[in-house]
């Protein structure tokens, strides 16, 4: 389900008007999906507080949503854009990409939460597709 | 069978009173078939459910709208017994309608986007974990009879 036109200028067009809020949604997305998933919190047994409110979480969260942000800007070539970062998730963090899907749900609840109005069937779809895109480029160095 | 403390129980009864089963029960439907357009295979009979507007106007879709929020109201009353009650439902699903049952993990995060887009800050992180633990017991009762 790859990436049309509109999809892309949909994602770039909505991330202008999430961005000021970006790292405060990393953090709750992350948060919220160590809460609802705790499966997840297995990868995070160095962090002394997985709690919501945890400083630890929600910088992690602020620099996910930084390489996001970061995607977007190449957004027609995430394989490349992600390249070093699917290196790290492969090899050295090894983390299992069903979680990638995990928290892709979180930020778009989370998106949903902060904007109701212009979180839109039609963005919703392009956001996911993005995200689902992220995804892949994320995993591709796993195999 | 699913075990609920008081807290929990209270916690989703709290989100429930909150919905609108006229208002989410059309919107549930904009989010599914625009956000995973292939669940459209179920509804040949329905008219026009390819653009927003037109799944926010169609009568039919309002319609089942309320019978699926009024089967979720049921669970939300019967928290303990989901499975059970859900037996006939689930066996509709599968051998009459003949729905694949990925469908109703869609429509369930459906659903909990649809209600986070009303209740905002309000489902903070611990209201939406139980409200998904509630949402996933449902889904594994529809999926129960599947075999």
């Amino acid at each position: 389900m790859s990436l049309s036109g509109k999809d892309k200028t949909v994602v770039k067009a909505f991330w202008d008007k999430v961005a000021p809020k970006a790292a405060e949604i990393g953090g709750e997305a992350l948060g919220r999906m160590l809460t609802s998933y705790p499966q997840t919190k297995t990868y995070f047994s160095h962090w002394s507080d997985l709690s919501p409110e945890s400083a630890q979480v929600k910088k992690h969260g602020a620099t996910i949503m930084g390489a996001i942000g970061d995607a977007i800007g190449k957004i027609d070539d995430l394989q490349g854009a992600l390249a070093k970062l699917s290196e790290l998730h492969a090899f050295k963090l090894r983390v299992d990409p069903a979680n990638f899907r995990i928290l892709a749900h979180n930020i778009i609840l989370v998106l949903a939460m902060y904007y109701p109005a212009d979180f839109t069937p039609e963005v919703h779809v392009s956001v996911d597709k993005f995200l689902q895109n992220l995804a892949l480029a994320l995993s591709e160095k796993y195999r | 069978m699913v075990k609920w403390t008081e807290e929990e129980r209270r916690i989703i009864r709290g989100v429930w009173e909150k919905v609108d089963i006229d208002e989410i029960g059309e919107e549930l439907w904009a989010r599914a078939l625009i956000v995973y357009p292939w669940i459209d295979r179920y509804f040949g009979s329905f008219g026009d459910i390819f653009t927003t507007t037109a799944i926010l106007k169609n009568p039919k879709l309002a319609a089942l709208g309320k019978v699926v929020l009024s089967a979720l109201d049921t669970a939300v009353k019967n928290m303990d017994n989901v499975k059970a009650m859900y037996a006939p439902l689930s066996r509709q699903h599968y051998e009459k309608i003949k729905v694949d049952p990925d469908n109703f993990r869609l429509l369930a995060e459906c659903i909990t986007i649809t209600i986070a887009c009303k209740l905002r800050a309000e489902l903070n992180p611990q209201v939406q974990a139980t409200w998904q633990k509630f949402l996933s017991a449902v889904v594994e009762a529809m999926n129960s009879q599947y075999k």
